[in-house]
Parts: structure tokens; sequence; C-alpha cells
């Protein structure tokens, strides 16, 4: 038998490594400095989130989704929301529905902010890093404003949300948008025709249209290769189809295309807040049934009937209908959807969490084959990769 | 398109919700089934979203197959569902769908349910080692194992886990609306009287 002689060395990048934007193991095939085969080791931030819902009422549910992926916690409670309201057949008051526009947009600048940098950070900048968490530190001020939380907001409830802005929050928020465009165009100044950033990012990790469907890929991914798919527009969920926004699509399918259409993103976004200010009326929050939605703390104090819902509200919680429903929404990362079974009883029989990056870090081991080693920062980078969603 | 899905073989109860397609297929006609959705110019169903399970442990048919698929160019989501005992395997499709290949693996890790010509037949979610499959309704929420880093051995053992209190399940049904309506006695009585 001819003795053959294998010229490839195998590393182990990972779980603990600064580009890996987590605790992603990879185990690379490299030939000198060609990426031969890249094969990710994930579930090591698995949680079970799936069984853990199984044990919980639907309210209970919803502090799960915060943790998943907790970059963009609002956009997931919004899917879980969504899901069950679907399955008890409500329809949440106008308001509510402008809240949860105005917050899930908030969250998508939040979750592009954080991504840009980092993933400037990987290739070599680390100036936006800082500049960008200063200005994120500002919007989860608004975060904190209406929930009390920065990050983990269990804000989005079925139903509605769980409180009113306080007073004097729309002007805030009309004020500080105001300001938002001219830093966009600063972080842009720093990034877009820099050399470095364009030399590690122009045609590094490209994908094509049909691939990216085949594999399952959508949102900033699936744009970049100009496919203009959002699920806001072709889907439109709670007050998405009050406003007009445009859906940036690049053209190659690189790190630099999904560079960009995450920026236009950011400018979309502000368009889109900025309408729903001027849309939004006053009303009730979120439905007015105490079977689902808590009493006021105020009527508790006077009615039996309140403490009563409230009593059982929080104990039972409410029952939902036997069905099976899949609600999706158009996360920052993606397509984030929830498949929902019920039973009838006041608790979900079963919860599958579809999350976008779960789809993305699967297409890691096509896209990086043939580049350098280092190019896989830059790849893990754009395709905004965060392991609370991917493990569950 | 629910016409044209009814008259696919071995597609049957076709539903439509909110914008949302529901439909049970049967399981050996897979492949055939998920060509036909996939290229049909007429349903294009070219993007798997997620496969999953569900463990119903007492029925015959113990898991539901699901399958949710979109169609980018009919803007319709559909879900598919398939019936599959506990010992029963089911024909992967991705040689259909790229992206199948994850969720497969993920669908076998958790419940335990085999693929036949999957490529790379692995665990995915859990730990390395690991037994049992978690998401199955007879798989405990505490789990078997747990893990600590022994000062003496220098290194993490795996243990089977202590709890200090046992694990509670509140149910917090109202005992009103659960009970049946009659009372001790009743049995005595003919009704008549």
């Amino acid at each position: 038998m001819k003795e053959v002689e294998l010229n490839t060395t195998t590393i182990n990048f990972g779980p603990q490594h600064p580009a890996a934007h987590g605790v992603l193991r990879l185990v690379v095939e490299l030939e000198g400095e060609v990426v031969q085969r890249a094969e990710p080791h994930i579930g090591l931030l698995h949680r079970g989130t799936e069984k853990l819902i199984e044990y919980k009422t639907y309210l209970q549910a919803v502090p799960y989704f915060d943790r998943l992926d907790y970059v963009s916690p609002m956009c997931q409670e919004h899917a879980f929301a969504l899901a069950t309201e679907n399955l008890l057949g409500i329809n949440v008051p106008e308001r509510a529905k402008y809240i949860r526009v105005i917050f899930a947009e908030i969250t998508r600048i939040l979750n592009h902010l954080l991504n840009i940098p980092a993933y400037a950070a990987d290739i070599g900048a680390v100036t936006p890093f800082l500049w960008c968490f200063e200005e994120r530190e500002k919007l989860l001020e608004f975060h904190e404003a209406v929930s009390g939380a920065r990050f983990h907001a269990a804000y989005f409830r079925p139903g509605g949300v769980h409180q009113d802005m306080p007073e004097g929050m729309e002007e805030k928020l009309f004020e500080h948008f105001k300001t938002l465009p001219k830093f966009i165009d600063d972080l842009e100044s720093l990034l877009t025709n820099n050399r470095i950033l364009r030399q590690r990012s122009v045609d590094i990790g490209i994908i094509s249209k049909s691939e990216a469907i085949e594999w399952g890929c959508s949102g900033p991914v699936l744009r970049s290769t100009g496919v203009a798919w959002d699920l806001r527009r072709s889907q439109p969920y709670d007050a998405y189809d009050q406003v007009d926004f445009e859906v940036p699509v690049g053209k190659k399918g690189d790190c630099f295309d999904r560079y960009l259409v995450r920026i236009e993103e950011m400018r979309q976004s502000i368009s889109i807040i900025n309408q729903c200010l001027n849309k939004i009326k006053p009303g009730p929050i979120s439905i007015e049934d105490n079977k689902i939605t808590p009493p006021k703390r105020n009527q508790m104090k006077k009615s039996m009937e309140a403490l009563i819902h409230h009593f059982k509200l929080f104990t039972e919680g409410y029952r939902v209908p036997a069905g099976q429903v899949y609600s999706a929404v158009e996360a920052p990362k993606g397509e984030f959807g929830v498949y929902l079974v019920s039973d009838g009883s006041s608790k979900p029989y079963r919860c599958k969490i579809r999350a976008p990056g779960f789809a993305h870090l699967q297409t890691l081991d096509h896209l990086s084959k043939g580049h350098l080693m280092a190019d896989i920062a830059a790849i893990l980078g754009s395709l905004d990769i965060v392991f609370g969603e991917i493990d569950r | 398109m629910i016409k044209i899905l009814t008259k696919i073989d071995g597609i049957n109860n076709v539903l439509e919700n909110n914008n949302l397609l529901e439909v049970q297929f049967e399981k050996n006609n897979i492949i055939k089934i998920f060509n036909e959705l996939k290229d049909n110019t007429e349903l294009n169903f070219n993007q798997l979203l997620d496969i999953t399970a569900v463990d119903y442990p007492s029925r015959e048919f113990r898991f539901d197959m699901i399958y949710i698929l979109q169609s980018l160019t009919k803007n319709k989501k559909i879900i598919l569902k398939a019936f599959i005992k506990e010992n029963e395997n089911i024909e992967s499709i991705t040689n259909i769908y790229k992206s199948a290949d994850w969720y497969e693996r993920e669908c076998y890790d958790l419940f335990g349910i085999e693929f036949i010509n999957h490529p790379d037949l692995r665990r995915i979610m859990t730990d390395y080692n690991f037994e049992g499959y978690p998401l199955r309704k007879d798989f405990p929420l505490t789990g078997h194992t747990e893990v600590r880093y022994d000062d003496l051995e220098k290194k993490v053992i795996y243990e089977p886990v202590k709890l200090t209190q046992e694990f509670r399940n509140f149910d917090s049904e109202s005992p009103w609306e659960g009970m049946e309506n009659k009372l001790f006695g009743d049995e005595k009585s003919t009704g008549k009287n």
C-alpha cells in the first residue's frame, strides 16, 4: 500500500476566543493557511430553554426569550407574544402595536450597533466599538424607561405590552432620533471607505442568491445577496403595514454587503420610529380582558374580582385553546420563529424556537472554504452570530 | 394552492388559516412529496425553515414530525406533519434541502429520532457523551447528571443529580373547573325518584 502524506493541519478554534462571539468550538482543517474544512461544534451554551418553557405558564415563558439572543431581546418576545395571541385569537390595541414596532426597531438599531463595531473589531478597528457602546447606552435607557430593565425587558407580553411609555417619552424619542442619523454618518466615515475594512471584507464569504435560500438564510444575510425579502414587508405584523420603509439589498452577498445592509437598515429603522411617533395616539396598551392581562394595581385594592383575576393569572395563568401555530418576526438577525403547540392547558405543550443564527452558522463551512484562516473571523462577524439563540 | 396540494399523493387534511397552510403527509412518501413541494412551480417552497418533533408518549404513533417550509416567491408558509412510532425511522431530506442537515441532527439529539441516509447524524446540542433524549416528555426537567469541578482530582466530574429539595410541579388548575359534575352518593340514585 502506498503511503499518502497529508499536508493538512487540524486546529481547534475556541471555545473561548474573542472572535468566536461566544462559545463556539471550531475544528478547522488547514492546508498552509487555507481553510479546507471548518466544522462548528455548538451547544456549549445549551440551556434547554424549550424544555423549561414546557414547565412554565405562557407568561412565565416570556423572560426566556430575552435570554436567547441577548443582543436583541424585545424582537424575540415579539415572536412569542404574536404566537400566543394567534392561538388565543386576540387582537392587541392600536397603541400597543405602535409601541411594539417602536421598540422592535430600537432593538434592531441596538443589535446592529453591536454587530457592526464587533465585526469591525474582529478585522482591526477598535474605535467604532467604543463609539457605538456609548450610543447603545443611550438607547438602552429607553428600554429601561419602559420596562425597568436594560436588557431582560419582558416588555412585550401576550395581549399587549406590560405598561405604557412614561409621560414625555415620545418627545424624548423624537429628539433622540434627530441626532442618531448624524452618528451613523460619523460611524460610516470611520468604516465604509476604510481601506483595511474593504480589503478584509469585499469578496470575502460570498454566498449566492440560490445558496442563501437553500441554506435557510434570512435577514441581512439573505438580503445582501439581492433578495428583497423582509417579513416586515411581505407578511406584516402589528403596525408594520402602517409604515413606509425601504428594504435595502446588496449585490454580491459578501461580508461588505452584509455590513452595508445593516448600516442602511438602521437608517430605515429611524424612519419607521419617526413615522410611528407621528401616528401613535393615546389609548389602551393591552387588551382589556382580565382573563389574559392583569388588572390595574389600584383596582385590586377595591375590587374582589380584580384580586381573584390577579391571583389566578400569576398562579395558574390563562388557558390557551388547543392547536398549533408558527409565528415569525423579522428579528435583526433574520427570521425568528416560534412554533407553539398548545394542549388546552395553561402551559405550552411544545415550544420550538427557530433561530436565524442556527441556519447561518450552518453555512460557515461552505462560506469559509478556500479562504484564509483570518477570514473566518470576518465571516463569523458578518453572519451576526450570538450563541444564546443558536444553542437555546 | 390548496387544490394543488390535495392532488399530491400522500398529502391529506389540507387546512389554511392566517396565510399559514397546515397539512399531514405519509412518512413513506416524504422524498417524493418534498421534491414536489420544492420543484412544482405553482408551489415553489424553496426554503426549509425548521424541522422539529412533538412527543406524545401515550399515543401509538408517539412523535409528530413537523416540517416548516416557506415559499419566497408565493409568500406562503406551510407546516407539514407526519406521525411516527417510537422506534421508527424517517428518510432524511438533506438531499433536497441542504439546511436540513443541522435541523435533523438537532431532532435526533433531542428526541432520538433517526434519519435514514443522513450524511453525519451526530449529537449537536447536548454535551459530548450525553445519554438520553432531553425533549422527550419522560426525560426529567432536572436531567440525570450534573457537573462540578473537583478540587482533589483537579478536573470536572459528572455525578448523578442531587436535589436538596424535591422538584415540585404545582398543579394550580382550579378544582372547580376540573371537577366532574358528580357528588358522592349520586351513584345510588337512578335519576328517577
